[in-house]
């Protein structure tokens, strides 16, 4: 499938700004988010990152003027539920960022708002791939999982690099991102697995009815030159460049954000350590856009059965 | 609205495509492209139609198969449109209400005044019957020629799709699926008439008649005039045969 690089920062940056407010809003319930500048800002910044990501999600549509139709179908489309989400969530978010901003207090109720709410609109946006029956890299059942814990995983080290600004982080928020971390690169790393033993869902005979004779080899395309379903869903990537992309995105997304929060947190310099977990941030966001241009490059469509490839 | 029709529709309009006759001549292409430009509504466009990288929105293609081997083997050409399927996902992602199943015949349609071009139908369609339209910025397929179907200003035989009216082979074939009784139906439990990708559960109206398969007999050899009687046997000895 064609990666377009505005829905690969859409889901990349919103989700890891719904991970970040939703990692404040914990770190607030469970007592060890620290006050009060520095979880304010943590919170600013992921509510950006999700307003930079939704922004850039109209700029792949046709006719962005009418987007806000998609609003209207949320009854049948997970397209049209996160937008309802992502639009419902924003009460509780202001809500409860004037009340860490402003009022310096935290507002309980709606922390744990806003952390359902992120986690809903994140939901919703994995749901729209895993809803997809003719990409089978797609509507595997760990797509919706690594989707949420990516999010959070990549909100958690972000803000983990914001509030170190501020002073020394609490270590309890530290092994909060060390292990979301973990967990999403485990999960990713299963689904990398589960999608290389996995087949399209269909093959040529059943594409085409012609299952009664043996082989059927494509002899000529509807077409001498490209077409949208070629460069929409005909996008090809080689094994051992995808091998090796996967690589770089666990190295960079994965453990060098972990092993950069061991060694802020190991050995505490203030001004070092923030400067240390600031790169963990960069490496994790950089090495969830790579995943994140994977998970599009290596997926395949069904209609590529069509055109023998 | 997005959902689909709550009850079955009691009229299934599709396409049935013999696979057996249809020679790859792409008369159902190019008529339905011009049908589909020059008719009602916005024209399918082209992008680059005189330059060196041409490309453009087509509703209607035909792909061409080489199956099996040696004395079976053969040619099959495909034609793939939007197969107007039962379970269409194509209708239920759609996240602004464009794209729909008509109830009263099953028809699914794109309001291209609502539908934003997000893709998501396209992703959703199996058999890669929805193309976005670069220049409309909205997404298209094929209509079942709605506009001439029930259009009073047309004769009566005029009153099918396009493609149906101009191939020459009659290898395409319009009807309603749903009615055990009409030409369609008859001709697709005749010829074994399949659904693609019925696995998939999509459930598609249009069928496939697959190619029959009695091609296996060598043709047989001329008679010779000379093992003939009578006086064509005796024109052939008196010329020295």
């Amino acid at each position: 499938m064609h990666p377009a690089y505005s829905i690969i920062v859409f889901t990349v940056l919103s989700g890891t700004g719904y991970g970040m407010v939703a990692t404040v809003a914990l770190a607030d319930l469970a007592n060890f988010l620290p006050r009060h500048a520095a979880g304010a800002t943590a919170f600013v910044v992921g509510l950006g990152l999700i307003g930079i990501g939704l922004a850039s999600s109209t700029l792949h549509l046709g006719h962005p003027e009418r987007a806000w139709r998609a609003l209207s179908q949320w009854r049948s489309s997970w397209l049209s539920r996160e937008g309802v989400l992502a639009l419902v969530t924003f009460v509780p978010l202001v809500i409860y960022g004037y009340g860490l901003i402003v009022q310096g207090e935290d507002n309980l109720p709606i922390a744990l708002l806003v952390i359902a709410g992120a986690g809903a609109t994140t939901y919703c946006t994995a749901m729209i791939y895993a809803s997809l029956a003719p990409i089978p890299n797609w509507s595997n059942r760990l797509v919706p999982p690594g989707f949420l814990l990516l999010g959070i995983a990549g909100g958690a080290v972000c803000t983990l690099g914001v509030v170190s600004i501020f002073g020394p982080a609490p270590v309890s928020l530290a092994l909060f991102a060390l292990i979301t971390c973990i967990c999403a690169w485990l999960v990713k790393w299963r689904y990398w697995q589960s999608i290389d033993a996995s087949a399209l869902p269909a093959n040529a005979a059943e594409a085409t009815g012609l299952a009664a004779f043996g082989q059927i080899r494509s002899l000529a395309w509807p077409h001498t030159e490209e077409n949208y379903l070629l460069r929409e869903m005909g996008y090809r990537v080689a094994r051992k460049h995808t091998a090796k992309l996967r690589l770089v995105a666990l190295t960079t997304g994965g453990v060098v954000p972990i092993g950069l929060i061991l060694m802020a947190t190991l050995a505490p310099w203030s001004v070092v350590g923030a400067f240390v977990l600031i790169v963990a941030a960069i490496a994790v966001v950089a090495g969830v856009l790579i995943e994140r241009w994977l998970f599009f490059a290596e997926a395949k469509h069904t209609v590529s059965l069509y055109y023998g490839v | 609205m997005t959902d689909l029709p709550k009850e079955r529709p009691t009229k299934r309009l599709g396409l049935v495509i013999d696979l057996d006759t249809c020679v790859g001549c792409q008369a159902c292409v190019v008529s339905c492209k011009q049908w589909n430009t020059g008719g009602y509504g916005a024209p399918l466009s082209d992008q680059d139609p005189y330059g060196a990288h041409p490309s453009g929105s087509w509703l209607n293609r035909v792909h061409s198969y080489e199956v099996d081997d040696g004395e079976c083997g053969r040619t099959v050409h495909f034609p793939k449109s939007c197969l107007h399927c039962e379970n269409a996902a194509c209708v239920t992602v759609c996240p602004t209400g464009a794209s729909y199943k008509r109830a009263e015949d099953g028809i699914v349609l794109v309001d291209e005044d609502k539908c934003i071009g997000c893709g998501l139908c396209a992703w959703a369609c199996p058999y890669g019957a929805r193309e976005l339209d670069e220049a409309a910025g909205v997404m298209k397929k094929c209509t079942l020629c709605i506009d001439r179907i029930y259009n009073e200003n047309l004769p009566e035989q005029e009153r099918e799709p396009v493609c149906v009216r101009s191939c020459p082979a009659r290898a395409r074939h319009f009807g309603d699926l749903a009615d055990p009784e009409s030409d369609v139906s008859k001709l697709v439990v005749e010829r074994e008439g399949v659904d693609l990708m019925p696995s998939m559960g999509y459930a598609p109206t249009n069928k496939y008649l697959p190619p029959r398969r009695n091609h296996t007999q060598a043709p047989k050899t001329l008679e010779t005039a000379d093992e003939a009687g009578g006086f064509l046997g005796w024109i052939d000895r008196a010329l020295g045969g």
